[in-house]
């Protein structure tokens, strides 16, 4: 019998290109599982932000099958792929906030797109926003935040609404070696307490040894290795109980 | 740094849940219409869209009113016709003239027939033929007007010229309703051209919206895709727009009917101090003035399909 838990993601000879340019993801096969905390490397160019943008729903792949939260990716409607967004939380490397809106307003747009009342916002994004520390700059726009104080903002919106996958682009690139691991701790958390799947992109290998449990996924030139065992399961031989739901 | 637990509430409803989507259009609507920069009024489409409302309830008043002054025309004229007596022997046409009028008033359906007075044809030709008209040097016809008690049909005129061929040769039978035939063609015309003028407008409300959408999507393209990553769907986003575009839809189309009206008002005014027994026709009832008021509603309507298509039509770019 197959004990393996659902999986959260399987990619099964997935390649993407753009337009009539060669190939940026070849062949990707494999398979996430609720509950892990994955590391994405690769040099830049390696197609990181490529492959982040097939999880995230942002891309179509060029070939290949994707199959998310059971369901196939390739031949499902685009009207239906809203509530499989809705699962996800995404700290974008660029942060993305919507500029005009305040921080609580910013946190508070997932919540408010699946039509969650006035009252269950202002407290849960209250919450958030003191979680994250920055209850104090709720009113403030974007602009008016430091780096550091907007990537906390991208993490409270990307989370606020309990996503079964978080997906962060080099989401300590823009702040100091503190404020990164900080970020990991949150990322850490979320995935601990809540049983996040958690998938970080990064190029930075001093990063991946603050996360003990992690597992690593590195892409060279669009193609995957598996340096860890992550694609295999159970994930690695001496999978810890963290990874193991 | 120690971290509590993520302060996470229940799971949200998902997408398309009974009564989500329906609520969050106009939740986020409401909510987050500042998702856009506001533009209120800074650009030129409420006034655009309210010149061309002012130009369509002008053209629609124009059209009404040519229809109303064709109709009214067509129902004086309708049961009149003319008995013309050609004879150059004065004698012979008057003895003839009064064989007409004895056999027009014996016939079924002729309510009034008059003998039109050689001095009033005299009057009527003088501008013409000058003071010598009524001295017998040019020979004028005997005229017969005659009233019908219904509509002159081609039956109608077709009977007369039969009763009066045998004593009155000659006689010439017209509907007066046919001299003005030209004349209601003018109007047709420019009743089909008022037409045309709206549709035309009408068009050039949808392009003009159509391209403002276009290019308010183009500048909210960010923000546009950073929701639709987050799970907004494409009826949260359009409602946005859509909330965005009624507003300044409506701007314009309530100073376009104010403009219109205005200028229909004054040019009635202008029409009823000729004191024309044509132009008198053409008065606009109450009837007229609701299709009026429908216009700026349809130029609302208009604007916000148009807007709609184009959002759709650009969401469905994205993934």
């Amino acid at each position: 019998m197959d004990d393996r838990p659902a999986e959260i993601v399987k990619f099964d000879n997935v390649g993407l290109r753009y337009g009539t340019d060669p190939e940026v993801l070849s062949n990707l096969s494999f398979t996430l599982y609720p509950g892990s905390f994955y590391f994405l490397t690769g040099a830049s160019g390696a197609g990181k932000t490529s492959l982040l943008k097939l999880l995230y729903l942002a891309q179509r792949p060029s070939r290949g099958a994707i199959r998310m939260f059971g369901q196939d990716l390739i031949t499902m409607p685009r009207q239906r792929l809203p509530d499989l967004r809705r699962r996800l939380g995404v700290v974008f490397q660029n942060f993305r906030l919507v500029p005009h809106l305040t921080a609580f307003d910013n946190v508070a747009l997932p919540l408010r797109l699946a039509g969650a009342d006035d009252k269950r916002v202002a407290k849960a994004v209250t919450d958030m926003l003191d979680w994250v520390g920055l209850a104090h700059r709720a009113h403030a726009v974007p602009a008016s935040l430091s780096g550091g104080e907007q990537q906390r903002v991208a993490i409270a919106r990307a989370v606020i609404a309990r996503p079964r996958m978080l997906i962060a682009d080099e989401p300590t690139g823009n702040v100091d070696p503190d404020m990164a691991l900080k970020l990991l701790r949150l990322f850490e958390a979320l995935n601990h307490r809540v049983g996040t799947t958690v998938v970080v992109a990064t190029h930075d290998v001093h990063l991946l040894k603050k996360v003990p449990d992690s597992l690593i996924m590195r892409l060279n030139k669009g193609q995957l290795s598996d340096p860890t065992g992550a694609l295999r399961y159970p994930p690695r031989p001496a999978a810890p109980a963290a990874n193991s739901q | 740094m120690s971290l509590p637990t993520p302060p996470l509430t229940d799971a949200p409803p998902a997408a398309g849940a009974a009564g989500a989507d329906a609520l969050t259009s106009w939740t986020l609507g409401q909510k987050t219409a500042q998702l856009l920069p506001s533009t209120r009024f800074a650009g030129p489409i409420p006034w655009v869209i309210a010149i061309l409302i002012a130009l369509v309830v002008i053209a629609s008043a124009g059209g009404l009113a040519l229809g109303k002054l064709a109709n009214s025309a067509r129902a004086d004229l309708s049961a009149a016709v003319t008995v013309q007596v050609v004879e150059p022997n004065p004698n012979l046409r008057s003895v003839r003239g009064a064989e007409a009028v004895r056999v027009l008033t014996a016939l079924d359906g002729v309510r009034a027939v008059r003998l039109v007075p050689e001095a009033e044809l005299a009057a009527l030709l003088e501008p013409w033929l000058g003071e010598g008209a009524g001295n017998g040097d040019v020979p004028i016809p005997a005229l017969i007007d005659v009233e019908l008690t219904r509509s002159a049909g081609p039956a109608d005129i077709a009977a007369i010229e039969a009763a009066l061929k045998d004593t009155v040769p000659g006689a010439r039978v017209d509907a007066q309703s046919d001299w003005l035939r030209p004349v209601y063609n003018a109007l047709a015309a420019l009743q089909w051209l008022a037409l045309g003028l709206i549709a035309l407008v009408a068009l050039a409300t949808a392009a003009a919206v159509w391209l403002a959408a276009r290019n308010a999507f183009a500048g909210a393209r960010d923000t546009v895709e950073i929701i639709h990553l987050l799970g907004a769907t494409d009826r949260q986003i359009s409602a946005v727009f859509l909330r965005s575009v009624l507003r300044e839809a409506a701007f314009g189309a309530v100073v376009g009917a104010a403009l219109g009206a205005g200028a229909v008002w004054l040019l009635g005014q202008q029409f009823a101090a000729l004191d024309s027994g044509m132009t008198s026709g053409g008065g606009l009832g109450l009837g007229d003035w609701l299709v009026i008021a429908a216009v700026p509603l349809a130029g609302v309507l208009i604007a916000l399909l148009t807007a709609r298509i184009t959002i759709a039509l650009a969401l469905k770019g994205m993934l």
